[in-house]
């Protein structure tokens, strides 16, 4: 029903706005406007019916949305600037509409700040490390932002080596910067990573798939072997275990499990348990 | 956009893992990846896919005056063109020493070797004659761009169709496809790239690099050849010295190689001329499975997810012991081996082997399955057979793999099936055997 009266609401753009709620799930294309629940109360079937005049005309109940990866505002819609299936979270506690999302497929990478990504060291000039991070500029990384370094005590690094770190300056603006080093001063795990082990690339999605809590994948790769393994935002994974061969199969299934099915995950691994 | 560096700690596992023979997609040392050939509405269009290196090619043609000092030859033209959606490194407008040597090697390798019969090209001598133009476009990089641009063009020259043309006195009738069927190219032979990387000086050897083996690699062999083994053209660089003994090895890989993708080739122009003759549907929209907008796919890749040592001792308990014909080679100088009496002897050897291995074909992804299910056998003290052999939990360990003449499916997916490196010249025999079987 819903759909039906928002038939009538056109946008400038000339496409018909969507309630977003009829949409969840369904894939969405760049250009779409999706309204949200309850401008689809003020438009009304056809707009032409009579509303009750309310005397608190400006208390309408604003419910706070986030807009999330892919949409943006566009006066007071959603405008899909990437194209996937369109998700939406239910506020946890407290007011709120809830986030709205477009989940894409995408491999390349955007600097976000926060973001912990690995990086390729490719120069060093002066004090500065450059990194290359998959972006569209190298990040520049001090050397002073390693867990106990000084002026005096410089941080080993090479050139080719892979760091782990995370981003405090990426806009679209500037260069990057990236530290390894929390504000506390303290490492947690950033840094140089290990001589040994592989690096391979995989789409960015699945990479939020992988890092997501209680995620099923990483519990069963852990039981099959014991092994090291880095996870970057910008599509990047960095695994080792004991052998060559153990390492080459857990590079192979983490990218096959972009293209399969639970069930085919599953039957994959207990083969690999038996033998 | 510059290309992404590559850090020291994937060169280093990438030449550990070679030394144990070990690719990273789970090929063998002579492996090809899947060769996918899809044609077009036109003809003369294909696109050819070897595992994710895609090559688009067309030919085209057109009625020209011939060269001066070539009155009755028609005229050939070759481009290859790498587009920038291939890798991030490839840039519009720069003519980059890597694609100057792979249109030199393309010409080389169909101009050359004299494949198209160029003097059917023409029509009226010193006046007109066809100009073939063949334009090949790399879609997308993942190593070997040569391999699947000579495939490319020489399945776009077999697949093109030119207007027929005919000659009374002085008038000249060109006739349009509706008026009289189209012809093809009168085509002698079909010259096939195949590419050999080199490492660590010239000591491992892989057929098909793909785009991170071919980082690591010191330098490249290319061989082009036809089915009937004749070379057409040969290019090394990278500067590794190569022994005389490695060059021929790597021309008797390719002369197999060769002959199973023309056999591949002829089969998919075959479908093509089925399909069109039919009146069924063809071109690339019909190659594309239709799939939902949200469904990944990815092709089965055979993923060799066993424990070598589990693996080469259950091999090893059913297996046969190896017949008496293997001899031990002679050594003569580190490289130069020999086996038996003289060449013939292992001529002779070849060709019965090939002829038997004919029928052991089947699907990888199949083949592994099968073994998956059989292994649940545990792994028992092999010290009861009389095989040689191994095992122990070193990883430095080598792995001598048996006569595969019973189970060629068994053994396709193992992994370092590495023979001492003494017998170079009788590994050959033993590898192509599996190859073949395999494929």
């Amino acid at each position: 029903m819903a759909e039906a009266a928002s038939v009538a609401a056109e946008s400038l753009a000339g496409s018909r706005a969507r309630a977003a709620r009829t949409v969840l799930g369904q894939v969405v294309l760049p250009g779409e406007e999706l309204l949200l629940p309850e401008q689809e109360d003020a438009e009304g079937p056809g707009g032409a019916v009579e509303r009750p005049l309310s005397l608190n005309a400006g208390a309408c109940s604003r419910v706070r949305v986030v807009c999330g990866p892919g949409l943006r505002r566009c006066g007071d819609r959603l405008l899909v600037t990437k194209c996937g299936r369109l998700r939406h979270k239910e506020p946890g506690s407290g007011s709120g509409g809830g986030v709205y999302w477009v989940d894409s497929q995408q491999k390349r990478y955007v600097p976000v700040k926060g973001d912990h990504v690995i990086g390729i060291v490719t120069a060093k000039s002066g004090d500065i490390f450059k990194v290359d991070v998959g972006g569209s500029e190298p990040a520049s990384l001090s050397y002073l932002s390693f867990e106990g370094a000084t002026k005096r005590n410089r941080p080993n690094v090479q050139v080719g080596d892979l760091i782990y770190g995370q981003f405090v300056v990426a806009n679209k603006d500037m260069e990057p910067e990236m530290v390894c080093i929390d504000s506390c001063g303290r490492a947690n795990g950033m840094g140089v990573i290990g001589q040994d082990g592989l690096l391979f690339k995989v789409t960015l999605g699945l990479i939020r798939k992988l890092l997501a809590p209680d995620c099923e994948i990483i519990q069963e790769v852990g039981k099959l072997y014991p092994l090291e393994i880095v996870f970057g935002m910008n599509g990047r994974i960095w695994v080792k275990a004991k052998t060559i061969q153990q390492t080459l199969i857990l590079a192979n299934i983490l990218e096959a499990c972009e293209h399969m099915t639970s069930d085919q995950r599953k039957q994959i691994f207990s083969r690999l348990a038996e033998s | 956009m510059k290309e992404t560096p590559l850090s020291n700690c994937e060169r280093r596992f990438l030449l550990r893992a070679i030394e144990e023979k070990k690719r990273l997609d789970g090929r063998q040392t002579y492996d090809y990846r899947n060769i996918r050939i899809s044609f077009g509405t036109d003809y003369g269009c294909c696109i050819v896919e070897l595992g994710k290196t895609r090559v688009l090619g067309q030919v085209s043609c057109e009625l020209v005056s011939p060269k001066l000092n070539r009155a009755t030859e028609g005229i050939l033209f070759f481009n290859l063109e790498l587009s920038q959606m291939a890798a991030p490194a490839f840039e519009p407008g720069r003519h980059s020493d890597l694609l100057v040597k792979l249109n030199r090697l393309l010409e080389r390798c169909l101009r050359n070797s004299k494949c198209i019969d160029t003097e059917s090209l023409c029509v009226v001598a010193g006046e007109k004659v066809w100009q073939i133009r063949v334009d090949l476009h790399l879609l997308n990089h993942d190593g070997n761009i040569i391999d699947a641009a000579s495939i490319a063009a020489i399945v776009a020259l077999c697949h093109f169709r030119r207007p027929d043309v005919s000659v009374q006195g002085d008038e000249v009738t060109l006739y349009t496809p509706e008026e009289r069927d189209p012809v093809p190219l009168s085509i002698h032979h079909m010259p096939i790239c195949v590419s050999f990387a080199f490492f660590q000086q010239g000591t491992y050897l892989l057929v098909d690099p793909n785009e991170r083996e071919e980082r690591v690699m010191d330098g490249l062999l290319v061989i082009a050849m036809n089915k009937h083994r004749e070379i057409c053209t040969i290019q090394s660089s990278g500067g590794i010295m190569l022994l005389k003994d490695q060059v021929l090895r790597c021309s008797k890989i390719a002369g197999v190689k060769v002959a199973e993708i023309t056999e591949l080739i002829l089969k998919a122009l075959e479908n093509d001329q089925k399909v069109r003759k039919e009146g069924g549907k063809f071109g690339f929209a019909e190659s594309i499975a239709n799939q939902r907008i949200t469904a990944f796919k990815m092709e089965k890749a055979p993923i060799d997810t066993s424990d070598v040592e589990e693996k080469a001792e259950e091999i090893i308990a059913e297996a046969e012991p190896p017949s008496e014909v293997v001899s031990t080679p002679v050594l003569w100088t580190p490289g130069t081996a020999q086996i038996g009496e003289g060449v013939e002897n292992s001529w002779g050897d070849l060709e019965d082997s090939e002829k038997e291995d004919d029928e052991g074909g089947g699907d990888e992804a199949i083949i592994l399955d099968s073994i998956k299910m059989d292994t649940g056998v545990e792994v028992s003290d092999i010290g009861s057979q009389d095989a040689p052999i191994i095992l122990s939990d070193s990883e430095e360990e080598e792995m001598i793999i048996l006569e595969p003449d019973k189970n060629p499916k068994k053994i396709r997916t193992q992994t370092t099936s590495a023979k001492q490196e003494k017998a170079p010249s009788k590994k050959p025999v033993k590898r192509r055997k599996k190859k073949r079987a395999a494929n």
